[in-house]
């Protein structure tokens, strides 16, 4: 199944803003989860943001962005601000970039994400360094990584709603 | 498309609030204050209670199934581990029961002499036992929240410590848990002192998980393998209570000072019952120091 982009032919169903809300809750939740120090785990919260700000670019922008980075800083009991510094220029980035990004197809978009996830993470050690505190190694990076492995089927599984049956109709050729 | 007419556009069609980059200009100046206030000022801690109402649910529900998984994983425990276990404590309870009996006498003995030299009584150090709940996901810093909070009368400062040695310290105090900061992180500090000569210095984290001893002249004597343990000159910490062992002294000569890397003798990476001490109040010399004699404080 190919990914719908603007240059497939595929169209779909409006979202529905309670489900964006709803996969963001689900991400702070996976973010949050318990799993201890692997540096494999890619930032949830800023995959999923990223993927609503490419696709929804009018309904999920910087504001969401700032309130879920000050969760993620009380929850992660991080500097505060640091997240929410981070998420909107990554939703400013995202946004920015969201009417080219959407004429490629899956693996040239996880080629655009994977800067912007990097970035993101290169803020928050920019910051968290100027605030004296330890270098984690390379392996931080890990996760942005991951994150761009995941691009594609998160991006299947987040537009799952929005996909209509494809019943063929002689009459309407669209 | 109609030109503006001296400063004057026409209205938009659809409302979209202010335009992106000055969205993006606001919410940055927002956020780059919040960085400068939490972290120079450190203004922000009653926001951070309020926020946590938000993230402390998140947090009990994201933890949930982790707890599950865990203790499904402990239920089918293998049942010979389980007996293992069950004879090493017992055994330890013994050895335990012998030192208390012991201690009982030591400690009447010492209340006795105390009273023959007119010292005060030394303080009676408060604990209460936590679980550590998880590894706080930071990558910066080395903290692991504890459940046990304010509701339970847990103060920020408090020295936390395991059955072998010091861990950390309470940093910050949530309603129902604690972040107890360990002592391998960079930013924390601890007055120590080496068990063999008493040469008193202070302790940081090294950022690996290791230990260091800073600010120590290059002819100190220190070697490889001896005990370091709190000094108590905080006040925070009670004296005498084991830190880390030394692992290698490097002299490289350029700084002026000796390199001690040290390891911590607690498991403080990887452990699951700790104790949270009451912070005592700053030690008094008076309490520690005999009385003057009678003549003295006769005239």
């Amino acid at each position: 199944m190919n990914q719908p982009s603007f240059s497939s032919r595929r169209i779909l169903r409006p979202v529905r803003p309670w489900f964006v809300a709803l996969t963001l809750a689900c991400a702070l939740l996976l973010n949050l989860m318990p799993l201890g120090r692997t540096p494999l785990l890619p930032d949830w919260v800023a995959l999923v943001l990223c993927f609503w700000c490419v696709r929804e670019p009018l309904r999920v922008g910087m504001g969401a962005a700032f309130v879920l980075g000050l969760i993620m800083d009380v929850g992660y009991g991080s500097l505060m601000g640091q997240h929410a510094l981070a998420y909107v220029l990554l939703a400013y980035a995202a946004g920015t970039l969201s009417r080219r990004i959407l004429w490629f197809g899956p693996l040239r978009q996880s080629a655009h994400v994977l800067p912007m996830l990097i970035g993101t993470q290169c803020v928050m050690l920019a910051i968290r360094l100027a605030t004296d505190a330890e270098f984690p190694g390379f392996m931080f990076f890990a996760g942005s990584v991951v994150a761009t492995l995941l691009w594609h089927p998160i991006s299947f599984i987040l537009l799952l709603p929005q996909y209509r049956p494809e019943n063929k109709d002689d009459n309407r050729p669209i | 498309m109609v030109s503006p007419v001296a400063g004057h556009s026409p209205p938009p069609f659809f409302r979209r609030g202010p335009a992106p980059l000055v969205r993006l200009i606001v919410l940055v100046s927002a956020a780059l204050t919040l960085i400068v206030v939490d972290h120079r000022l450190h203004y922000l801690e009653l926001v951070r209670q309020g926020l946590s109402v938000v993230a402390t649910p998140l947090q009990v529900a994201a933890g949930m199934p982790v707890k599950g998984v865990r203790s499904a994983g402990e239920y089918f425990a293998d049942i010979t581990r389980l007996q293992r276990e069950n004879v090493e404590l017992r055994r330890e309870q013994t050895a335990l029961g012998t030192i208390r009996l012991r201690q009982e006498q030591l400690d009447m003995e010492n209340t006795r002499l105390r009273a023959l030299l007119d010292m005060r009584e030394r303080r009676q150090v408060a604990a209460q036992v936590a679980e550590v709940i998880y590894a706080v996901r930071d990558p910066f810093s080395r903290r692991v929240v504890v459940d046990k909070g304010m509701t339970q009368g847990i103060e920020p400062g408090s020295p936390v410590v395991d059955d072998i040695g010091v861990i950390g310290q309470v940093t910050r105090v949530y309603p129902l848990n604690a972040e107890v900061t360990l002592i391998s992180d960079k930013d924390q500090a601890l007055p120590v002192q080496i068990a063999r000569t008493g040469v008193r210095a202070v302790m940081f984290g090294a950022g690996n998980g290791s230990l260091e001893l800073r600010y120590l002249p290059t002819d100190v004597d220190v070697r490889e393998g001896d005990r370091i343990v709190t000094s108590g000159l905080d006040g925070v910490f009670a004296p005498g209570l084991p830190v880390a062992r030394v692992k290698g002294v490097e002299h490289d000569g350029s700084g002026g000072f000796v390199r001690i890397l040290c390891e911590p003798i607690a498991g403080v990476e990887a452990h699951s019952t700790v104790l949270i001490m009451t912070p005592g109040k700053p030690v008094d010399p008076a309490a520690i120091a005999p009385a003057p004699p009678a003549k003295e404080a006769g005239k």
